[in-house]
Formats: C-alpha cells, sequence, structure tokens
C-alpha cells in the first residue's frame, strides 16, 4: 500500500478499523504524508533527506471518558489492537468535562490543493533548482545559503455518526539568503506553493542577489518612528500574532488583546482603519486549504476582521457549546484583502520612509496589547523624495500589529508569501504604515 | 511554530494554543509501555556491526551509527482538569557515511539486519550524490575507538518509574496552591525524556548511554476584569538533567532571597513557587510602571541564564561563525579574526565563560557526543578576552585544534547530527559576595528574576530581554514592584558592563529544554549556569502601550 491512499483506499481503511469499535462513540483520523528536502549553504549542500510520515489516530468514548491511542504502520493487527487500545484507556480515564461527543456528517466545499507536479518531484527535481540558484550566486562571487523542502500528503476522518472527510495536498516552500563575500551586504527571498511548477527558483534568486547587492554601505538612520512600507514577507510575521490570537474562550477568560474593561470582549468593535479586512477562505486558488478542520467542522469563507472590526472568534465545540453559539474552527488559512497599489507607487508616493523587507526574531512583549519586538533583516532601505536613496542599518522595532493597522496609509496587491517564524503561508498584500516605532539600531547584517 | 503543528492546531481548544510548538518524536504508547526493556547491549553492538559493514562495502571512508529508543511523557494541566497525557516512543537507526569525502545520511525504523543494510547503502549512495556538488572534501579530526563502554545519567527516582497519579496529584496541588492565592487562571506541565542511544563508529567506539530530562512547569494568571488588565508569571524552575528527584524540594537547596524570594538550586518546591507566582502576579496588576532610561541590573540566575544563551552561546557556535546557519539562524558578530587577535574584549575582565558537557545535574551532560567524543570542558571567553568556539569533528581543525569538543547532537535517530550547543556557563565571582550584598552597592537599578520576552539579531549585536518579576532598587534597598520593564543593549557594550558577580553559594543553573536550530529544524536541550550578575547602565525601555 502506497503511503498516500485514494480518497476510497482510505475510507476502506477507515472503515474496517470503525467496524472493531464496541465504544460508545469513536473518531479515526488518519493521514500521510512524503517530504524531501535540500539545504545547502556557503555555495555548497550541505545536507538532504527525505522523510515518510503515516499515522492512524482512534478516539474512543464511553460516555465522557475518552481516550486516545495512535499507531503508524497499519497491519491488520495493529488495526484493531489501536482500536482496543483506544478503548482500554477511555475505561481508565477520568471524565472529561469538555468532551461534546463527535459530529454528525458534514457537507463540504471542494477545493484543490493537490498538484501532481509536486507529487511526483523527486531528489533530482530538487537538485535541479537548487543548482540553476547556485550557477547564479557562483558566477557572481555572492555566497548561498538555502531550503528546499516538498511535501505532499493526505488526510482523512471518519466516525461513528457517519462522518467522512478527506483531503489531500501538496506544497513547496524555498528560502535562500544571499550574502556578499566581504559580509556587508545580505538579500532574502521565501516563495511557498501548492504547485511546484510555479516555483521559479532561479527568478527568486534574483530577487535575493538584488537585495543582497542593494543592501551594502548601509548607514545609519537614528530610531524614531518613521513611514514604512511592509513587503508582505515583513508584513507577515506581524499579521500571523493576530491570526493565532483570535479565540473566543481566552477573550472571554480576560486574558487576549481581545479581552476589555469590565470583563466583555470585543467581538463587533472596530480595533483597527476599516480597509482592513482578515478572512479565511479554503477554495482561494492561490492558498488552498483543507474544506474541514481537525474535528470534522466545515471551513468556509470566514471573515475575522470585517471593516476594522472583529467579526468571528475562533470557538471551540465545547466553549460555543457553553456559551450557546455555533462553533467556529480554527482557520486553515489566513487572507488580508489589499488595495491596488504597487510597490514602486508605495514607494513614489513616500516623502521620507523606510522600505523593510523582511523582520526577524518576532516575539511577543506584552500579550494585552500584542506589543511585539524584533529586527529589519536582509534588505532595509531609506526613501526620500519617492526614490530609494540608501540601504541603511537594521533597527529593532517595539510595536504592535493592533496599533500598526490604526495607521495604515496604503494597501497594495496581496500575494503569498511564507511566514519566515513559523512556515505558514499567507495571501498578504504589501502596506504602508505611518508612525512605525524603531527604538534601536542592531550592527547585524 | 510548523505547519503540521498549525493543523494539529485547528480543531484544538485553548490548550492546544498555549503549546503550539512543544515538539514531539514518535508514537503515542502506554505509560507501562515506556518501562519495558528494549535491545540489550549485544543485540545493538550486533546490528550497529550490519550497519558498519555494509557502508563498508558501499565505498564508506567512515560510518557512524545511533541505534536509539526515545522516550517522552508531558502532561498539562489546567485548573482542575488533566488537558492531556502524552507518552511517547520512537526507535530506528541513523546512519552516517562519508563517501568520496562527502557526508551522507539515511535513518530507518525497520531495525532488521536487512533494513540495516538498505539504509546503510541509500545513506552510501547519497553521498555519492552529494559528492558531485561538494568542492573540499570532510575533514574530520582524529578519534581513537573507545571500545564498549556506558553512561548514564545519575538520577535517584526514574521519572517513567513514578506512577502518572503521582504526576496528576502534584500539578493539581500546584494548581490548587495557585487558585488559592488569587491565580484567575492556571496551566502547569511536567516534561520528560529519556534517551536511550547506542553510538557505534568505524573508529571502533561501541558506546551506550541513558540519558534522562526533566522540566516541570506552570504559567499562573491573575485578572482584573474591570479594569480588563492580565498578568502573568511562569514558574522559576529550571529543566535539569536529572530524575523526580529535582521536584522533592529539599530545604538544603533552596537559596533564600531578598525580601523573602526563594531561588531553586539543584531542588525545586513547584507548590511553593506556585504561591509565590500568584501573590507575584497580583502585585504586578498594580505595580509601579518603569521610567525609562539607564539602569543598572542585578540580574538572578533564572534570567541571566536565556541572556547567556542568545548572546553568548549562539554567536559562538562554529558552524553559525563559518555560514551554515546563514539562511535561518543567522552568522555570528564573532568572527575568526576576531578570535585570532587574541584581544577581543567579548566582556570585562570578570567574565569568564565556560563550555562543558559534564557538569552534574545539567542538560548537557553525556558520556559522549554524538560522534564518539568524550566529554570534556574548555574556556570560550576568559578574562574578559574570546579564546575559542564550540565544534564538532569536521570542524575543529579551522581552530588549529586536534581533538573535537564534542558538541555534535540529533534530536532523534532520524535526525543528521549536527553542531549544537554545550553548556555555556558564567564562572560564579572568586569574592565572597551575596545577593544581598550586590544590592546594597546599587543607587537606582532593577532587580530581575525569571525567563521574559526575548530577541537578538541574527549577528547576535543587538538583543532585548523581559523577564518575569522586577523590583526596583533605590539607595541600596530593594523598593517596590515594576512592570513594563525590558532592557535593550549590544552583546559586547553589556558583557563589557559586568561589574560583579556573585559568589558560587549562589550560582545555578537556568536551562532551555526546547532549543531550536537547523532546517528542517531540531531541538536540543542545554543549561546555563551563574550566580546573580551586576551590570551597569544598562537602556531599559517602558513596554506599556494602549490599544
Amino acid at each position: 500500500m502506497s503511503v498516500i491512499l485514494t480518497e476510497s483506499e482510505a475510507k476502506a481503511l477507515l472503515q474496517k478499523v470503525l467496524s472493531y469499535s464496541k465504544a460508545d462513540e469513536c473518531e479515526i483520523n488518519l493521514s500521510g504524508e512524503l517530504r524531501g528536502n535540500l539545504r545547502y549553504a556557503r555555495n555548497e549542500v550541505s545536507t538532504s533527506g527525505s522523510l515518510i510520515n503515516q499515522n492512524l489516530q482512534v478516539q474512543s468514548a464511553f460516555g465522557k471518558k475518552v481516550g486516545v491511542a495512535t499507531i503508524d504502520e497499519f497491519s491488520e493487527e495493529s488495526l484493531e489492537k489501536v482500536v482496543r487500545r483506544a478503548e482500554e484507556l477511555a475505561r481508565l480515564a477520568p471524565e472529561n468535562p469538555e468532551y461534546v461527543g463527535v459530529l454528525e456528517p458534514q457537507k463540504y466545499v471542494t477545493t484543490k490543493g493537490f498538484f501532481e507536479s509536486t507529487s511526483n518531484a523527486s531528489p533530482e527535481t530538487r537538485a535541479t533548482a537548487v543548482l540553476k540558484s547556485l550557477e547564479l550566486t557562483r558566477t557572481q562571487k555572492l555566497t548561498a545559503a538555502g531550503f528546499l523542502e516538498n511535501q505532499s500528503g493526505y488526510s482523512a476522518m471518519m466516525n461513528s455518526k457517519g462522518l467522512f472527510a478527506y483531503y489531500p495536498s501538496t506544497s513547496v516552500n524555498f528560502s535562500l539568503t544571499v550574502r556578499t563575500e566581504d559580509g556587508t551586504g545580505s538579500g532574502y527571498v521565501a516563495k511557498g506553493y501548492s504547485d511546484i511548477s510555479k516555483l521559479d527558483t532561479a527568478a527568486a534568486t534574483k530577487i535575493a542577489i538584488q537585495k543582497s547587492l542593494g543592501s551594502v554601505g548601509a548607514k545609519a538612520l537614528e530610531p524614531g518612528k518613521y513611514t514604512v512600507i511592509l513587503e508582505p514577507t515583513a508584513a507577515a510575521v506581524l499579521l500571523e500574532n493576530i491570526f493565532f490570537r483570535m479565540d473566543a474562550r481566552s477573550a472571554d477568560e480576560g486574558r487576549s488583546f481581545l479581552s476589555k474593561q469590565g470583563g466583555k470582549t470585543k467581538m463587533g468593535e472596530k480595533i483597527m482603519d476599516e480597509r482592513v479586512n482578515f478572512y479565511s477562505d479554503p477554495t482561494n486558488p492561490d492558498l488552498p486549504s483543507s474544506p474541514w478542520s481537525g474535528d470534522g467542522q466545515p471551513q468556509e469563507k470566514r471573515y475575522w476582521i470585517e471593516k476594522g472590526s472583529v467579526k468571528n472568534m475562533h470557538y471551540s465545540r465545547y466553549w460555543a457549546q457553553k456559551n450557546n453559539v455555533k462553533p467556529v474552527p480554527f482557520p486553515g488559512n489566513m487572507i488580508m484583502d489589499g488595495g491596488t497599489a504597487t510597490l514602486d507607487e508605495m514607494i513614489k508616493s513616500t516623502k521620507q520612509g523606510i522600505l523593510v523587507t523582511k523582520l526577524w526574531y518576532i516575539r511577543t512583549v506584552d500579550p494585552q496589547t500584542l506589543l511585539l519586538t524584533g529586527l529589519t533583516r536582509d534588505g532595509t532601505f531609506y526613501i526620500e523624495n519617492g526614490k530609494i536613496k540608501h540601504p541603511i542599518k537594521n533597527f529593532r522595532f517595539n510595536e504592535s500589529p493592533v496599533i500598526m493597522l490604526n495607521n495604515l496609509e496604503t494597501l497594495g496587491k496581496p500575494e503569498r508569501v511564507v511566514s519566515t517564524e513559523s512556515d505558514q503561508n499567507y495571501l498578504i498584500p504589501p502596506m504602508k504604515i505611518r508612525e512605525f516605532t524603531f527604538s534601536s539600531l542592531s550592527d547585524a547584517v | 511554530m510548523k505547519r503540521r503543528d498549525f493543523m494539529q492546531m485547528s480543531g484544538m481548544g485553548l490548550g492546544a494554543l498555549m503549546f503550539p510548538s512543544v515538539p514531539l518524536i514518535g508514537n503515542p504508547v502506554s505509560a507501562e509501555h515506556l518501562m519495558e526493556p528494549w535491545l540489550d547491549a549485544a543485540a545493538k553492538k550486533q546490528l550497529s556491526e550490519t550497519a558498519l559493514n555494509a557502508a563498508k562495502s558501499k565505498g564508506a571512508t567512515y560510518t557512524d551509527v545511533r541505534i536509539g529508543r526515545y522516550l517522552q511523557q508531558y502532561v498539562f494541566t489546567r485548573e482542575k482538569q488533566v488537558q492531556n497525557i502524552v507518552n511517547a516512543e520512537s526507535y530506528g537507526i541513523g546512519i552516517r557515511v562519508i563517501v568520496n569525502g562527502t557526508w551522507g545520511f539515511s535513518a530507518t525504523s525497520d531495525v532488521t539486519p536487512d533494513g540495516i543494510a538498505k539504509c546503510a547503502a541509500t545513506a552510501a549512495a547519497i553521498a555519492k550524490a552529494n559528492s558531485k556538488f561538494q568542492k573540499e572534501p570532510v575533514v574530520l579530526a582524529e578519534q581513537k575507538g573507545v571500545g564498549d563502554k556506558t553512561w548514564k545519567t545519575p538520577t535517584v527516582k526514574n521519572a517513567f518509574e513514578i506512577p502518572v497519579k503521582e504526576k496528576i496529584d502534584l500539578l493539581m496541588n500546584v494548581n490548587g496552591a495557585a487558585m488559592d492565592n488569587g491565580a484567575g487562571f492556571v496551566t502547569s506541565n511536567l516534561f520528560f525524556v529519556n534517551e536511550q542511544k547506542y553510538f557505534a563508529s568505524s573508529d571502533g567506539s561501541f558506546i551506550d548511554q541513558d540519558i534522562h530530562r526533566i522540566w516541570p512547569t506552570f504559567t499562573v494568571t491573575v485578572i482584573d476584569k474591570a479594569a480588563g488588565k492580565f498578568k502573568t508569571r511562569d514558574a522559576i524552575s529550571s529543566p535539569m538533567g536529572m530524575g523526580f528527584e529535582y521536584l522533592d524540594g529539599v530545604t538544603s537547596e533552596k537559596i533564600p532571597g531578598p525580601n523573602g524570594l526563594v531561588g531553586y538550586r539543584n531542588s525545586y518546591d513547584m507548590v511553593e513557587d506556585a504561591i509565590a507566582a500568584a501573590k507575584q502576579a497580583k502585585e504586578k496588576i498594580t505595580a509601579k510602571s518603569v521610567m525609562a532610561g539607564k539602569y543598572d541590573l542585578v540580574l538572578d540566575p533564572n534570567h541571566l541564564g536565556l541572556t547567556i544563551h542568545e548572546s553568548v552561546g549562539h554567536p559562538t557556535e562554529l558552524d553559525r561563525v563559518l555560514g551554515y546557519e546563514a539562511n535561518y539562524a543567522g552568522t555570528s558578530f564573532a568572527t575568526l579574526d576576531k578570535w585570532e587577535s587574541k584581544n577581543f574584549n567579548y566582556g570585562s575582565k570578570l567574565v569568564n565563560i565556560v563550555a562543558d558537557k559534564t557538569q552534574p545535574h545539567s542538560l548537557g551532560a553525556v558520556g559522549y557526543d554524538d560522534e564518539g567524543v568524550p566529554c570534556k570542558e574548555w574556556d570560550i571567553i576568559k578574562d574578559g578576552v574570546l579564546v575559542n568556539y564550540q565544534a564538532t569533528r569536521d570542524q575543529v581543525s579551522i581552530l588549529g585544534e586536534k581533538e573535537s569538543h564534542g558538541c555534535c547532537y540529533a534530536d532523534n535517530w532520524n535526525s543528521v547530527q549536527f553542531q549544537r550547543m554545550p553548556n555555556i556557563s558564567l564562572k560564579p565571582g572568586t569574592e565572597k559576595r551575596s545577593v544581598l550584598d550586590m544590592i546594597k552597592g546599587v543607587e537606582k537599578g532593577i532587580y530581575i528574576i525569571g525567563r521574559g520576552s526575548y530577541s537578538i539579531d541574527q549577528q547576535r549585536y543587538n538583543f532585548q530581554f523581559g523577564g518575569q518579576v522586577f523590583y526596583e532598587i533605590k539607595n541600596g534597598q530593594l523598593a517596590g514592584m515594576l512592570d513594563d520593564v525590558a532592557y535593550q543593549s549590544n552583546t559586547q557594550e553589556f558583557w563589557n558592563s559586568c561589574s560583579q558577580i556573585c559568589d558560587k553559594d549562589d550560582y545555578r543553573t537556568f536551562g532551555s529544554f526546547f532549543d531550536g536550530k537547523g532546517q528542517p529544524s531540531q531541538v536540543s536541550a542545554v543549561s546555563h549556569g551563574s550566580a546573580t550578575t551586576r551590570f551597569d547602565g544598562v537602556n531599559v525601555i517602558n513596554t506599556g502601550r494602549k490599544i
């Protein structure tokens, strides 16, 4: 049996496992994936590898007593054994007051996240793609360090109420840092796709080379508040701190940036500029994601921030039931609406400002205000009278993405980006922001 | 957080959100299964010889084999509830070879003679394929075979033998104590790790090691709903290379500090710390917001450990210095020319930083590293001057040394080993000095305890650190608690502002249990020892904002 099961193979396997169940309720999650990577540094390959993961998880429940067991090989004997073990564990477990039972069958939208091209990528595909990149940096006497990883897999689930879900997907992430030989310039690029045929490592490498050469001779600028243009790669690592924290329970409990005085939450309130829209949509062709969440809830297009106001928060099925509202699954992807401006137009309309291409080492300083700190990296530039004047030394910033999105000037066209902090992919536009707070200088290149 | 974790979070509630990046290696098993014996040393030796012979027949000039069984038990609770208990096991074999002067690596969970021979052949084939890219062949520092050896973390109580119920009871007591003392919410966790590793190499080493680590921790949250404010205080425990005895809370291992504060050396009282945490988190709600400016900082070992980790540990990793981590973690300001000059003042003359993988109870302590090198201690900064780095067998010749530092580690049998940080510790002061003595000499300062927010640039110049609790020091005495504190500095400037270090009686270790590095990312655990230390005139910022 191959590692990546087709829908009918997955269904047959799940039905067989379910037939062993003697519990009140049973839910089975099944997944398989193939990963391959190639890593290089100092213009040479440093490591490469491949990985096979497959996993079957059984959750059995007697009343509110729940047990979970897992296997990674699917022999006839082990399939029955894993069900028995989950049931044994359930009988021994204390009651889980937050267990709400398995879902009835659901309807899901159709999304296309699986591409044969990516699934068929071999070690040679990766080597060829990396060689195209290396040839460019070697010829120009620049030093490259990069990482290419592709993945193909599927996930499926079935439960004792008859729910069945299946979703296959593929992805490729490529990242590259190009440094000048004397270490005075550094540029970066990261690209993520579901379809590997869209990945052009040579074109991506040219972007990193341009930033590397362009960042040589950086001058120091006084820290302070500046208008900034954030390229999507820089914006993503700030915005995802909002995405990850849209949880209703922590807001209700009073320990979230969405909690407010008097014990209420900011649901429905305007918390940022009215041009800000964040939504998740599993069917977006540029960022497809699973049409169902890990517990089988349907994913659909859903606004989280609409016209600057809090539209939705993540409600677990337990928390929703307790509060008598509809459950809202954690999103499978996240998209920010943009405007029409190009990056060039945004630069042209800037009298004095800073172009930030990447941010690094983002950490939460205060979860109450979502104050984040981190630094610019791999190409930061001073803009004067509509033109990039010169590269500047890196800054440390202390800024909250919530405050930042209140100081919004312009939005550009969204593009698919890879978070340099979480590897997660998003669709995010470049954005111009007023009064972004840089608090100190860094000598790092 | 990686992609898979994000996907796993999708169906989960707050518990998962609070631990999005806890790495889990292996498959869930029963707690009893964790106690079952695995292969004995003789069987592992026989299997490793199969691998060594198979690799040699495929043209390997060097081979090392790691047969590993990795066990984890994690317990997660909140308030009166057990959220999750994870018992996981992972076993298999990783084979690393040099063919045509190039590394190749392959791993398999099929630990049979057939599976091993295939795996060795794959490793050799990968090495051959990659040798086409290679410009300079790998040069290994000599390492004579050590024959048959064993090493075990010296534990008193194997944490895996302690019944799960006892662990849950402890955490319920911790949570109850915090709630009784004003906490609105509390999460508490226990992490136990056991690495059963058998290493064999074509040099003639056959090393069987049994390594144990433990980390008890919690977060207490106090809410002021009327004001719409919340504050947290994390445990000031340290992850340790110890067994369950770390949780005995032995009085002789407590270090009394000013104002009733307690530091913990090699024994931790989790309930006592939870009570203190709840009281301190409550005090933080109304604490004075700090006035930004220059302060003399008195840094507790439970805080300073992370500053050492980020500003000395990472920049002196030789692979970073050479550029191997340029695409992710970054490079280093501590370049080879600074080391070669023999006069680069990393810090003041008081600053002596040692690397070691031998300190008892530390996370880095093992008998041999993951390329069979016996572990030792060496200087990184001596009397303030940068004198050495952290290196592996294929790097140490760059430093003109003939013997590896023993810094090679892989987080699992299926990960390839590479340079990882040993324990990096600041030596205590030689003059008798307590924390109280140190505070007496400070006119305008801040005493900082615990690990807070941390961020540092990719070459390790500019950093910003927060903490768990902050006390104002006014004219030699502790005044009230402060809030919204973070300090920013430059590594060299900061270590040169080091003006006093308490003596060995105050020395403790801090630890990082899940330190990430590499692509794909691997974790490692490392300790950092120090005594309370003073730094003069450091820039403190106010982090308070309104949204």
